[in-house]
């Protein structure tokens, strides 16, 4: 059922409290949740992790901002807390690694397909075929470091197969900018979407790059300096995708609408009823923080915010197993490339990119070492390597 | 009656949970990567690994002696062997091994607090006598070490990569969620490595000459293998009691 932002109030941010018992509370079992559980909340840390970045940001230019970013951004501290910490001790983060992509490929695929507008809808599947290869990639790392199936982690819901080689993926920085929607014409939709798909890629990023040295083995560690690599190139292409003259306070009432949109989607879908009561605490939090946020366009800018926002939330992302779109892209689209802002056949590319990676690559590509003649199957590939019988005197 | 990690339950971790979905990840996969181009040689990722380590530098090293003046010539004198850095090594493990060894079992002591079955296991006292000899031994080596000229709050590199090799047991250890059994289990492996490790330093300090010694690490091999004896016998005792299904006939037969 819908929801509509402007009526619902929500809690009003005086009594949204937490105490460390909540923030570190129960943790969900890993392997006894739907691997959907485990997507909505590496999600929603990654949406929490962006209000935060984004907050900050604001406030190094807006001092008239700080006391009231400053208020809704502890508030957003503890929840990406408490989602955080929903995530077990006893999970690697190689583990947490395929969770992440998981996320970004079942997720960005029930986007691209929510999306109204065509041009980033072909942004998000290009996107989603590439990070479609790291859990290829890092599946075969877990397999052939740790001895361990990926599929534990993802259940049979995701495909693990090559997608665009990572190794072609790197491209120079020149083509990776995309065109921005504009702020007056885009959908509501459209504008919640990037955000979405942005904040989870800026904490992939992120996670990449503050886990991967913590690895002793070398190809892991090239491994994630690769694949955090694309992530970069990622957040590069999603927060261009955003119209960059939205006001400050447009981009923050966004935000939260964000954040009201995912709390929604996930309370709506989860099964787990102690992580379902999150999601509705939390939304009910976010509800507050946006009329919060309302008053303040209404007080500063002398904007009525109902003009920018929906009347209803708009249509869901599905959290189900998006394999048959994700097989019609790959079978479609894994010659994509991009020039400039657009997105190109692969004999189209720009000669910067194809030079930039033939110097990345040029002392080996540690996604194809990974995985050179991987293929994953039910309790690891050695399942179909034949044990060596004992020699007989 | 609070939920085991013996119940039956949800886990949907295996390939069995959902034949539907299985069946089309299978396909999936075997589709993305022809039969011709599979291998399962990871030669690549071998010759990296290969490369890499050929081209390595240690982990860390040992620090220099940390004598105060006058002291350093009895150090020198006691320092036997060719290299006396290895047994300083071994003795730094062996001190690092048995502190952390003090803080396993004060989180298994927490364990059995929290343990629903009172039956059969190890009882308190148990525990804190373990506990104790760790922290003995740990104490002595220390004294050991500084006779030595060495320095005994040194990270030594075998000291360093034991405790890389122990983390997954701290882990263990300190997760609200596992049970006495699981945790015992953990500690196992520490008093089986232990025990080896100890047998070890005895053989060492008699190859060196480090009579003194020697009467020492014996004794504390002697605590050792009495709690991995001690270590068996609980764990075998509480999954034999786990497997017939309840405390009570786990008393009945007296296990």
């Amino acid at each position: 059922m819908s929801l509509n932002p402007l009526e619902h109030k929500g809690v009003p941010i005086e009594r949204q409290k937490f105490t460390w018992r909540e923030l570190a509370g129960p943790t969900y079992s890993k392997t006894d949740i739907d691997a959907f559980t485990r997507v909505r909340v590496i999600l929603m840390n990654g949406i929490e992790s962006e209000a935060l970045r984004f907050s900050h940001a604001c406030a190094r230019m807006n001092r008239a901002l700080q006391l009231p970013l400053a208020r809704v951004r502890r508030i957003e501290q503890h929840q990406q807390t408490l989602v955080n910490w929903l995530n077990p001790g006893d999970q690697s983060v190689l583990e947490t690694t395929i969770g992440f992509e998981q996320v970004a490929i079942e997720v960005t695929a029930s986007v691209a397909q929510n999306e109204p507008d065509p041009y980033m809808a072909a942004v998000y599947r290009f996107g989603m075929l590439e990070d479609f290869d790291h859990l290829y990639r890092y599946a075969a790392l877990m397999d052939r470091v740790e001895g361990k199936d990926a599929n534990t982690i993802v259940q049979s819901y995701s495909d693990i197969r090559p997608g665009r080689p990572t190794e072609i993926e790197h491209r120079a920085p020149d083509d990776d900018l995309r065109e921005p929607y504009d702020k007056a014409k885009a959908d509501p939709l459209t504008k919640l979407n990037a955000l979405t798909i942005m904040a989870a890629e800026h904490q992939t990023h992120d996670y990449y790059m503050n886990v991967g040295p913590t690895f002793t083995d070398p190809v892991a560690r090239q491994l994630y300096a690769e694949i955090a690599s694309i992530e970069e190139q990622h957040v590069t292409q999603y927060e261009s995708t955003i119209d960059p003259s939205e006001s400050w306070l447009e981009k923050w009432l966004l935000h939260e609408t964000g954040e009201v949109y995912n709390y929604w989607c996930c309370a709506e879908q989860e099964s787990h009823p102690r992580i379902k009561q999150v999601w509705e605490r939390f939304l009910d939090y976010e509800l507050g923080q946006l009329h919060y946020v309302m008053d303040l366009m209404k007080q500063i800018e002398r904007r009525d915010p109902a003009e920018l926002l929906p009347a209803k939330l708009p249509k869901p992302i599905r959290f189900e197993s998006q394999r048959d779109f994700v097989r019609e892209t790959l079978r479609q689209e894994l010659e994509v490339s991009a020039r400039g802002t657009q997105l190109v056949p692969r004999h189209e590319e720009g000669k910067g990119s194809i030079a930039y990676r033939n110097q990345l690559n040029s002392e080996g590509v540690p996604s194809n070492i990974v995985a050179e003649g991987y293929r994953w199957s039910p309790g690891t590939e050695l399942n179909g390597r034949p044990a060596v019988m004992e020699a007989k005197p | 009656m609070s939920k085991k990690p013996t119940d039956l339950g949800h886990n949907r971790s295996g390939i069995a949970t959902s034949p539907l979905e299985a069946k089309r990840a299978i396909e999936g996969a075997s589709e993305g990567v022809p039969d011709d181009t599979v291998s399962q040689e990871a030669a690549a990722l071998e010759n990296m690994r290969l490369d890499y380590s050929r081209k390595a530098e240690p982990l860390g090293s040992i620090p220099p002696p940390a004598t105060v003046k006058g002291k350093a010539k009895t150090a020198m004198h006691l320092l036997k062997g060719e290299r006396p850095t290895v047994f300083i090594d071994m003795l730094g493990a062996r001190l690092g091994f048995e502190r952390t060894g003090v803080r396993l079992y004060e989180a298994l002591l927490v364990k059995l607090e929290a343990s629903h079955s009172k039956t059969g296991g190890p009882t308190r006292a148990e525990l804190e006598k373990i506990r104790d000899d760790e922290l003995r031994h740990f104490h002595m080596l220390e004294g050991i070490m500084e006779k030595l000229g060495a320095d005994p709050t040194a990270l030594t590199p075998s000291a360093n990569t034991q405790a890389l090799s122990s983390e997954g047991i701290v882990k263990v250890l300190a997760e609200p969620g596992t049970t006495l059994t699981q945790a015992l289990q953990a500690i196992l492996t520490v008093e089986l490595a232990d025990n080896d490790a100890w047998d070890m330093l005895v053989d060492l300090a008699e190859e060196l000459g480090h009579k003194d010694m020697v009467e020492q690490f014996e004794q504390a091999l002697l605590d050792e293998e009495e709690h991995l004896q001690q270590v068996r016998g609980w764990l075998r005792q509480a999954l034999h009691a786990q497997a017939a299904g309840s405390s009570a006939q786990a008393e009945m037969h007296n296990l």
